[in-house]
């Protein structure tokens, strides 16, 4: 099972890559562990999380082909 | 020049006419921050014939803004933003009033100011500004037009506009918690393509003249986001389901908008802590001696009864010497943030961390399904 997990902003400097494919997470919580795993620095980060580019707040089920973004806040102006 | 001859191109187009141009022309808009993105709001907006402009910037111009900064040249060097860009504005439409406010928001300013208009525009460039234009135009049911920019991409919204049966989003439904200064990077630290800003103060422009005309539908419950390298724009869909604190002017009063430096730099990455599951955390709660410590904001449900203290992370740096020296257990929502909030209390304390791996979502899945 493929999710693509895209990269914004600020999160992107620490990924240094805007888009990875994950395999074999079966929701955003498990994903967000792998995440954390291979990115520990995204710990600390604020951002809001979306599947299929809607906004989520709870551990969402994920499927094949499901897109995942992590939206951190910018400030500059 | 009858006024007429002078907007006939936009009177013209289909579902416009005077009635529309006389909307623009009634309508009182705030422009909040003269830099990036103020400069190309300020210029679209005198160019629709918007009535009366309100514009706001404490900084003066300086030669690192002219990529940028359009309105400036360099002969304006050192002068103050909100002068050099009224005589603009003056100069490109002298049918429309300009009134300028030499100075930045804060606190003390903000409602006042921003209870005379009818839209706000957000085109400033730090956190502080951003939360309290948020915060006060919730507080004063006023609509505004979101923009920021970091790097190579940038963001923009509409906020707080009222929709028939829909409760208005605003921005701490996107980031309830104002991160600190350092936390993101700006503009000087991380550079910015001049055009980037162009573009997003443009597409602020033009939501703000749909709000005011009421044409087509403004970009309500979404964050559209531009990355000038791919040139891709993904709009995201918004909701307003997470808890949010209530605005009130007690709340802009007594909150700290100028938060300041819970420096990150320090590398936590290589502190070991130890994750652990639901099952261990159930033997760890009901010994006395392990502290149980909540990291989630005050605003986060549910709440809880087994903690034995309750520190929001955006605060916990600053309290860590409350802490008692014996192991603590920490706690929140996923588990994401109690990694980061065990590596500082080890750090800080030589106590033994630990992490509740999953948060209170795993911890109440187990506990329901047993």
């Amino acid at each position: 099972m493929e999710i693509e997990v895209i990269f914004f902003g600020s999160i992107t400097d620490i990924t240094n890559t805007s888009q990875v494919v994950v395999s074999g997470c079966m929701d955003t919580q498990s994903l967000m562990h792998e995440l954390i795993n291979r990115y520990p620095s995204i710990a600390s980060k604020k951002y809001f999380v979306a599947v299929n580019q809607k906004m989520i707040q709870d551990n969402t089920p994920l499927k094949t082909g499901d897109s995942v973004a992590l939206m951190p806040p910018f400030s500059g102006g | 020049m009858h006024s007429n001859d002078r907007y006939i191109r936009q009177i013209i187009l289909p579902g416009f006419g005077n009635a529309t141009q006389d909307k623009l022309g009634q309508a009182k808009v705030l422009i909040v921050g003269m830099g990036g993105l103020g400069c190309p709001v300020l210029q679209y907006l005198v160019g629709a014939g918007i009535g009366t402009i309100g514009i706001m910037d404490g900084d003066t111009i300086s030669k690192s803004n002219l990529h940028r900064q359009l309105l400036f040249e360099e002969k304006d060097l050192g002068q103050l933003k909100v002068a050099v860009a009224a005589n603009k504005a003056r100069a490109q439409n002298s049918l429309i009033q300009i009134i300028e406010y030499s100075f930045a928001i804060n606190k003390n300013n903000a409602i006042k100011i921003i209870e005379g208009y009818d839209l706000i525009i957000d085109a400033t460039d730090n956190f502080s500004a951003k939360y309290l234009i948020n915060d006060v135009c919730v507080w004063l049911n006023k609509p505004f037009v979101f923009g920021a920019v970091s790097g190579y991409e940038g963001q923009v919204a509409v906020f707080n506009a009222a929709q028939a049966g829909i409760m208005p989003i605003h921005y701490r439904h996107l980031f309830p918690v104002q991160p600190a200064d350092n936390e993101i990077a700006s503009c000087e630290e991380t550079g910015v393509i001049g055009v980037l800003p162009g573009i997003i103060g443009t597409m602020q422009a033009a939501e703000a003249i749909k709000l005011i005309t009421g044409l087509g539908n403004p970009l309500a419950n979404k964050l559209l986001t531009y990355n000038f390298l791919t040139a891709q724009w993904f709009g995201f869909e918004i909701n307003s389901s997470i808890e949010v604190p209530l605005i009130n002017d007690q709340f802009i009063r007594t909150n700290n908008y100028e938060v300041n430096c819970h420096s990150l730099e320090e590398d936590l990455d290589d502190i070991d802590i130890d994750e652990i599951e639901v099952s261990r955390f159930l033997d760890l709660k009901s010994d006395s001696n392990v502290f149980i410590l909540d990291v989630r904001e005050l605003h986060e449900y549910p709440t809880i009864n087994f903690s034995d203290a309750q520190i929001p992370m955006s605060v916990l740096k600053e309290s860590i010497h409350e802490l008692p020296n014996q192991p603590i257990c920490v706690i929140c929502h996923q588990g994401i943030r109690s990694v980061y909030a065990a590596q500082l209390i080890k750090l800080h304390k030589q106590v033994e961390a630990y992490s509740l791996k999953g948060g209170l979502t795993a911890y109440f899945n187990k506990v329901s399904n047993e």
